[in-house]
């Protein structure tokens, strides 16, 4: 017999439905179907983070997170400093981490306990499936906490070291991130580095990094002086495994990324979505303009990637340098709705168009397809643009949402209505934990293609409530 | 730089926008994905006899042109027996043995000046050099060779002390090696343990210190543990994701399309139906064979597509529903008999005949757009242990192709009918095949390349070769 035979045979086979919003087909009962995501633990996983402070370990934290939400695994970040300075109030000096400061210690450990307890609600109540708990964890003792903690509560541990001794990478690092925290924001430049340094020494002497030998057994991966180097121990299932390929590709040298669309095309003028139309006069200006705007930028080593779609190479082509072209940056598939316009959608699919507007990150277009499946498509773009160093990316509208959905850390409800306009370029710029966006509007006039989503978004709803919002158009 | 924009035009077959200037059509091949291989690369691999060199650089080998990265092997021991007229005993590689050095060291040069062949007349993009390259000489060697012609080099350290997995090494692909082919079984063990000895007195791993310049990766015990130094570019990248992937646990992989769709029966390509009667019937002789078959564990998935999922609901098991296994998209041809194809689109039919692997449906796929789309799909099956993959023709062929290391040429006109399961099996270096027909007639969905492939052909030799349908 087959060991996952959960139902009975005389049920089989199941009448199926398609569901009408993501258009995935489903049996008529409400027997559970997996949909192939990304994630198919059936434990929730642990990452947990170990390292002197300064190694890098709340940016790993940051991003991982930001990448695992971006794919569509729930994973949240849990930063036991943040819950020191909850419980502390106020800072006074690297002291309170002194080894033999035994009120310090009290504290120190409550704030992790109370954090794993966070982690425990929002992995096993909230449905979350990745928690990263994000604190030194530099002693076997606590790790050996942790997991048991983990075991008791069914979650996979996976660890993640980082490693480093360069002390120009540690300068940095204090410069970017620590100078500006609430720890030190009434000490002056030098007096918190002097204070920080003082601080990673305390740690320095209890220090058991996770060894080749004692932690065999453990799951984790030793990122060695940013990533130079990385040791890979027992990665036991795919979504370690995704994790250990993604923290593998990540670097922190300084680059920028532009993101901008195609210039205006002919349908766009015409107010109408998909196909693969070619640039109007004001495009072509655009993307002289777009020339002239990288002239003065300036890059060193600018990679220029576009679609295959013509609006983006014609684009790319007034550049007069060398593109790659990928079929995973086309535009989203309108399916049977491609070269339609709103207008038209709503005459020929109105149940369609306000299931749209109902949920448009997970709504499929009828033979075409969802936000949801563009995020999956772009992934491996996305992947090698964390490889790269300067890139322009020029591609459509829906794509240019989830690219910049990852980049500024925005939601899935967020993403499918984040403005990104005809002729305008974002350079986004990597800085301390986040992104710094700077918009450039080229000055080249052109249609808005941005709908917002409407008041009424119900079935029933007529025809001027639907176009309510359509931009407009010739 | 020119102040005129230079024209774009549709590639016909492949369906990419090229500038219209006469040498450059040819060098953007047009396919879905930047290759991003600039300079060669060889991928070096180190180790002892038994350590899962060959098996790696195979695997690799097969993984890296089914992706489209046009990779080979070179077995040095492969010319070494060319070399010498037969096989003796392990004294031939005795590290005081000076006139087998010399031999030994020779065919590594003619291996290498095959390497250089293969870059620089064929246009390879990846040499994988299989061969034990276990001092630091050696290695010099290479490097250097690697360096007078801009190639990169990625080394691939297998280390393993686990007495086991080493003799079932020897088991599964040493005792029927040429070198063998007149010992018994005993003898040949005895001796490939002495042939690994010789080489344990002069093996230096690579080492954290001295080589922390150069790219590699270290495998411990068949992948508990890896090492990895220095990743330079993408296809190191990706290398290391799918090594990092790859386990030897025994498994079986199987692979079969939906039951019989209704759009099956009238000849019609594409499309969302459900299954037919016999598609049905075939469902449930399906759900009865693979409860035969006891399968530990096993994982079940289909497209998103009805047919698949009908099919799926027949075992009465759960599955998942990857989108990535979707037939492939033919675009303004989806539902479409090959006759009316033929009839609205024959220059498109055609082109389709010329070139089937690269062609692209216009709005729709083309069979290299399917590989990249299932490369998630088959990382994640090499991850698995027991599957059943329930998907599509077009899907079936290029997830075999991966499986049996067939050409891009071969890929598209591979057999997978319907009604039929291929149970695959990894064995040695390579993949047993079993075929299994669960006895439900079906149409044939399969058509041959046609012997007249021009455009200005006529409708009937079109035709020729399209299976019979309602």
């Amino acid at each position: 017999m087959l060991d996952n035979e959960e139902f009975v045979l005389e049920n089989y086979p199941r009448e199926l439905t398609q569901n009408p919003l993501k258009k995935i087909w489903m049996p008529h009962r409400n027997g559970h179907i997996a949909q192939r995501r990304v994630c198919m633990t059936n434990c929730p996983t642990l990452i947990v983070t170990v390292g002197l402070p300064a190694r890098g370990k709340t940016y790993i934290s940051k991003k991982l997170t930001r990448y695992l939400n971006w794919i569509g695994v729930p994973t949240k970040e849990f930063n036991v400093g943040q819950y020191r300075r909850e419980c502390l109030k106020i800072y006074k000096s690297f002291e309170f981490f002194r080894p033999d400061n035994e009120e310090g210690l009290k504290i120190r450990r409550q704030c992790a306990t109370s954090a794993l307890n966070d982690v425990r609600q929002y992995l096993s109540v909230e449905g979350g499936q990745v928690a990263v708990f994000d604190a030194t964890n530099t002693t076997r003792e606590r790790r050996g906490t942790i997991v048991k903690f983990a075991e008791q509560n069914g979650f996979r541990v996976f660890f993640v070291e980082s490693v480093c001794e360069d002390p120009d990478v540690i300068a940095q690092n204090i410069v970017q991130v620590k100078l500006g925290n609430p720890d030190y924001i009434h000490c002056n430049s030098e007096e918190a580095i002097e204070d920080f340094m003082k601080r990673i020494k305390c740690y320095e002497s209890s220090y058991q990094p996770l060894d080749e030998v004692l932690d065999r057994d453990l799951s984790y991966i030793k990122i060695m002086d940013v990533g130079r180097r990385y040791l890979v121990n027992r990665v036991v299932d795919h979504i370690q495994s995704r994790i250990v390929y993604y923290l593998m590709n990540i670097h922190i040298t300084p680059r920028s990324i532009y993101l901008c669309r195609h210039g205006e095309s002919d349908l766009n003028i015409k107010g109408r979505i998909g196909g693969d139309s070619g640039l109007s006069a004001r495009g072509k200006e655009f993307a002289k303009g777009l020339r002239k705007f990288l002239e003065d930028q300036n890059i060193k080593d600018l990679k220029v990637w576009t679609s295959q779609m013509k609006r983006t190479i014609q684009t790319a082509e007034c550049l007069g340098v060398p593109y790659e072209q990928w079929k995973a940056l086309n535009e989203i598939d309108a399916g049977v709705c491609e070269e339609m316009m709103y207008e038209e959608i709503q005459e020929h699919y109105p149940l369609e168009f306000a299931l749209r507007d109902q949920d448009k990150y997970r709504y499929r277009y009828p033979k075409g397809e969802s936000y949801e499946d563009l995020v999956q498509r772009l992934e491996p773009v996305i992947m090698e643009l964390e490889r790269q160093e300067n890139v322009l990316v020029i591609c459509h509208q829906a794509v240019m949402r989830c690219l910049l959905a990852y980049f500024l850390d925005k939601t899935a409800h967020e993403l499918p209505y984040l403005k990104c306009s005809l002729h305008t370029v974002l350079k986004l710029t990597p800085v301390a934990y986040g992104c710094k966006v700077e918009s450039f509007y080229l000055g080249v006039d052109a249609v808005n293609t941005h709908r917002d989503r409407p008041e009424n978004v119900n079935v029933q709803r007529s025809t001027d409530d639907a176009l309510q919002t359509v931009p407009a158009h010739f | 730089m020119s102040e005129t924009q230079r024209t774009l035009t549709q590639n016909p077959l492949e369906k990419t926008w090229v500038p219209w200037m006469k040498s450059r059509l040819s060098q953007r091949r047009g396919s879905s994905v930047p290759q991003f291989t600039n300079s060669p690369t060889m991928i070096v691999m180190v180790g002892l006899p038994a350590r899962g060199k060959t098996y790696i650089s195979k695997k690799l080998t097969r993984y890296l042109n089914w992706i489209g990265v046009t990779t080979k092997v070179f077995n040095v021991g492969q010319y070494r027996r060319d070399a010498t007229r037969s096989y003796n005993s392990f004294e031939f590689f005795r590290p005081d043995n000076a006139e087998a050095m010399k031999i030994r060291k020779a065919c590594a040069l003619t291996a290498l000046k095959d390497v250089w062949d293969y870059f620089t007349r064929e246009e390879g993009q990846v040499v994988v050099f299989d061969a034990t390259n276990t001092t630091a000489e050696r290695r010099e060697v290479i490097l250097n060779f690697a360096k007078e012609n801009g190639y990169k080099v990625f080394f691939v350290e297998s280390i393993c002390d686990d007495p086991e997995i080493i003799a079932e090494n020897i088991k599964q692909v040493k005792l029927s090696s040429p070198d063998y082919m007149n010992c018994d079984k005993e003898e040949a063990v005895a001796d490939f343990l002495k042939r690994i000895d010789c080489y344990k007195l002069t093996y230096v791993p690579l080492d954290d210190n001295k080589d922390r310049n150069l790219s590699y990766i270290k495998i411990f015990n068949v992948g508990s543990r890896y090492l990895v130094n220095r990743v330079q570019d993408h296809i190191q990248s990706r290398i290391v994701y799918y090594l990092m992937n790859i386990h030897v646990t025994p498994r079986s992989i199987y692979l079969c399309r939906h039951g019989e769709s209704e759009l099956n029966l009238l000849g019609r390509i594409g499309g969302d139906s459900g299954l037919s009667a016999r598609g049905a019937q075939f469902a449930s002789a399906l759900g009865a064979y693979m409860r035969e078959q006891s399968i530990r564990d096993l994982k079940v998935w289909t497209s998103h597509m009805k047919r698949t999922i009908q099919t799926a609901e027949a075992l009465g098991v759960q599955y998942e529903q990857w989108k990535a296994l979707n037939e492939i998209d033919a675009g303004v041809c989806e539902e479409m008999t090959y006759e009316e194809i033929q009839k609205s689109h024959p220059e498109e039919f055609a082109l389709r005949d010329q070139n089937k692997y690269r062609y692209r449906y216009p709005k729709g796929e083309s069979y290299e757009d399917l590989v990249q789309r299932l490369e998630p799909v088959i990382m994640e099956l090499e991850r698995q242990e027991n599957v059943l993959v329930i998907c599509h023709q077009a899907v079936m062929r290029c997830l075999l192709a991966y499986f049996l290391d067939k050409s891009a040429d071969e890929l598209p006109y591979l057999k997978c009918p319907l009604h039929t399961v291929l149970k695959l099996t990894p064995v040695a270096y390579g993949c047993k095949v079993e075929s299994v027909f669960l006895n439900i007639e079906a149409v044939n969905t399969h058509r041959e390349r046609p012997e007249n492939v021009d455009v200005d052909r006529d409708p009937a030799e079109a035709l020729e070769t399209v299976p019979d349908h309602i």
